[in-house]
């Protein structure tokens, strides 16, 4: 039922909300536009050109290879059922909060110059790959986004009634043109478009995999024109260029139909009677092993490496991985803090302003606090503190995608009563909303700490011996080429995310009394 | 006295009119087909849905602008009637203190209120452990609490078999109608308002009706409030 525009107020007040958007309209724009203040004018480099053709063509080539990948891999999970399928569609997820440097690692071990794919060339005579370049940072972003593209065409398989398949097989009528065809063609252009916007503001995996002229994205040109020649007006350009194309590929996925990426029923498997041939099957489980295969080789590599290299960790990585804890903590709660403001305060205002970090160059908005804060604070005070809060707002967008659906069904459910009964308010915050969105904050939580842990960004820029994070603490060691060391730094690693992550949305999951 | 003085209603292309006064301790029947607009009256006289134009009034007071809360009024809505990650006890306390801090006496209230309605001893539970019988009597026990003097029920007892369905009704009656409140209750079922109800509303046809005594409105239904009852 409508709500009377008379006889009910809003239930929490707008402040906070409103308080967060100008937060994150200041620490976005507003730390574009001190970067620019300072430089006092912008700068085009020659070679700037050549950074966003490269940043496009590998945006595409991604986004386009990750969904031509996922069809067979989406349709083969649509139609079988097998031991471990959830499982599978579990870990499909996993990469999300998976720390890029990681798999940077465990892509080394596989595709890297001394890793397997390589020795098996040279046991056979044949000339080394090279991961490095275009073809790498291509590879990279397969890794991370393959999976979500399944999640998303998955989606969409499950979204057509079984009864369809039911009625096609019945009149033994082609599936595939019949249902599968015009699904694809309303699905698979905006998954595609979500993965090149993800691609585009590509840093970590350009800075291991990329470089050099002709492989570098415009966040990897910003933190060059930051670190190597403090060129801000240059950096701040690229930040605005970056801006520009994100808000083009964000239009364009709005006018595209996305699933939703949180959606359930992946688990359900329609009823099918088509694809029972040999050749179908077969096709079906090589699409599925390979698949697995592409994605927990370089994850089983981390891990074997990395646990006889846990023993060789220098007593600083450990400070470091505190160091990352904490971070991760504040920036999780603040995060999640920022997202609840936002999404109680409701409105299309707070949802522009949650999508906004979405477009940002993290490396400018940290470069920005930096020039803001420095005539007031010693800069070396600020590196983490910096970074606490640009982790937040970079994973404001997620928490928020999680929790204003969740805040919006409670609302619908109990708000009536809770009007009924005058709970507005703190009170109303207290007593009806924070218990019933214990499940989703715990789980946005847990998304901002696991991207806040993994993140190599703006640390990168500014960190001193005594400030480094547990990633910088890895990309160093593997810069040092101390392998074993970086590989005990990755397992590390990618336990604390992952247990992040699982702590928090566990505790989000308990008490589930109601 | 309830009096709904030139009320109009409108939701898209839905509207509804009335005029009409409710005297005060009546037990009231509201009747009418499907999509009639019942639901829409009580969430205009709740104060979840302004009105149009026209005023509704308690007692000589128009309470038209009042929020929901701060009406003179209480609601059991079809379903979500108890807060499920509250006890039956703090579900019940809400009534009393928003803030949820009670005082002894306060608290004896509500234990007392649950031996009245036959859930003694039930008050540390969740909603979700108690059988939907239960839970009707738990929603009932905070209208007892509320002590407001118009009481609006929306169906909350239709997910039910009909031998608990009339049974509380009949617990209703003897509680809410016992302490000389007013109610307005939304049916379906002429049985339910001969159970009950003193009068009935018909809400039909863009109109609602003035109440009149059950027995002779459903023995001789105006034309429109006929061929939604059929043949009893």
């Amino acid at each position: 039922m409508a709500r009377g525009p008379v006889a009910i107020g809003a239930p929490f007040a707008r402040w906070p909300g409103t308080a967060a958007a100008v937060l994150v309209l200041a620490l976005t724009l507003g730390t574009l536009a001190a970067v620019l203040w300072r430089a006092g004018g912008v700068g085009w480099a020659a070679g700037d050109w050549q950074v966003v053709r490269f940043t496009i063509l590998q945006a595409a080539l991604s986004a386009a290879l990750s969904v031509t990948l996922a069809i067979p891999v989406a349709r083969a999970l649509a139609r079988r059922r097998f031991p471990g399928r959830g499982l599978l569609i579990t870990l499909l997820g996993a990469p999300f909060i998976l720390p890029v440097i990681v798999a940077v690692l465990g892509l080394l071990a596989i595709f890297g110059r001394g890793g397997l794919v390589n020795a098996g060339l040279g046991a056979l005579g044949l000339p080394p790959l090279s991961i490095y370049g275009l073809h790498g940072v291509v590879l990279a972003h397969v890794f991370f986004n393959l999976p979500l593209a399944v999640r998303l065409i998955l989606q969409g398989w499950a979204a057509i009634p079984a009864e369809r398949f039911r009625l096609a097989a019945s009149l033994g009528l082609p599936v595939g043109r019949l249902l599968e065809r015009p699904m694809l063609r309303a699905v698979v252009p905006g998954a595609a478009m979500v993965i090149f916007l993800i691609c585009l503001t590509s840093f970590a995996v350009a800075l291991t995999l990329g470089g050099g002229p002709r492989a570098t994205t415009v966040e990897l040109a910003i933190y060059q024109a930051l670190r190597f020649d403090f060129d801000l007006g240059r950096a701040a350009l690229l930040a605005a260029v970056q801006f520009g194309l994100c808000a083009l590929a964000a239009l364009a996925v709005w006018g595209l139909a996305v699933p939703d990426r949180m959606g359930a029923g992946l688990d359900r498997v329609a009823e099918r009677w088509d694809g029972a041939g040999r050749p179908e099957r077969l096709a079906d489980a090589l699409a599925i092993t390979l698949a697995a295969l592409f994605l927990l080789a370089p994850l089983a590599m981390v891990v074997a490496r990395g646990l006889p290299g846990l023993a060789e960790l220098p007593p600083s990585v450990w400070r470091a991985a505190a160091r990352s804890v904490v971070i991760a903590l504040a920036s999780a709660g603040l995060a999640v803090a920022l997202a609840l403001a936002l999404a109680l305060r409701g409105g299309v205002r707070a949802t522009l302003a949650g999508a906004l970090p979405l477009a940002a160059s993290s490396l400018v908005l940290g470069t920005g606090l930096f020039l803001l804060l420095h005539p007031w604070v010693n800069p070396a005070t600020l590196a983490l503190p910096v970074t606490a809060l640009v982790n937040a707002v970079m994973s404001l967008p997620f928490a928020l995608r999680v929790l204003a659906p969740a805040v919006a069904r409670i609302e619908a459910g109990h708000g009536r009563l809770a009007d009924a009964l005058g709970l507005t308010g703190w009170r109303r915050l207290r007593l009806v909303t924070l218990p019933r969105l214990r499940g989703p904050l715990g789980f946005a939580g847990g998304l901002a700490a696991a991207l806040s842990i993994g993140d190599l960004g703006v640390i990168a820029l500014f960190a001193g011996p005594q400030t480094e994070t547990l990633p910088l603490a890895m990309y160093r060691l593997m810069g040092a080429y101390r392998m074993e060391a970086a590989a005990g730094a990755a397992l590390l690693l990618l336990a604390l995310a992952l247990g992040l992550f699982w702590l928090m949305d566990r505790g989000g999951r308990g008490d589930a009394a109601a | 006295m309830l009096r709904l003085d030139g009320l109009r209603l409108a939701q898209g292309d839905f509207a509804l009119a009335a005029d009409l006064v409710v005297q005060g301790g009546a037990t009231v029947a509201v009747m009418g087909p499907s999509g009639g607009g019942k639901s829409t009256l009580l969430s205009v006289i709740a104060g979840f849905l302004a009105p149009v134009a026209g005023r509704v009034l308690w007692g000589g007071a128009d309470i038209t602008a009042l929020p929901p809360a701060a009406r003179p009024v209480s609601i059991l809505f079809q379903d979500n009637n108890l807060f499920p990650h509250l006890t039956i006890a703090q579900n019940i306390g809400l009534a009393l203190r928003p803030a949820l801090r009670l005082t002894a006496a306060e608290a004896d209230r509500v234990e007392d209120v649950l031996v009245r309605v036959g859930l003694a001893g039930l008050g540390t539970r969740r909603p979700a452990a108690l059988s939907g019988g239960q839970q009707s009597r738990a929603a009932l026990a905070r209208l007892l609490v509320a002590q407001k003097p118009l009481v609006l029920l929306d169906e909350p007892f239709a997910a039910l078999g009909p031998a608990l369905r009339a049974e509380m009704l009949d617990l209703c009656a003897q509680t809410l109608g016992g302490q000389g409140r007013t109610l307005l209750m939304v049916t379906h079922d002429p049985q339910d308002a001969r159970r009950i109800a003193s009068d009935v509303m018909a809400v039909e046809g863009g109109e609602v009706s003035a109440p009149a005594p059950t027995a002779q409105v459903l023995d001789h239904p105006p034309p429109g409030l006929r061929a939604y009852l059929g043949k009893e």
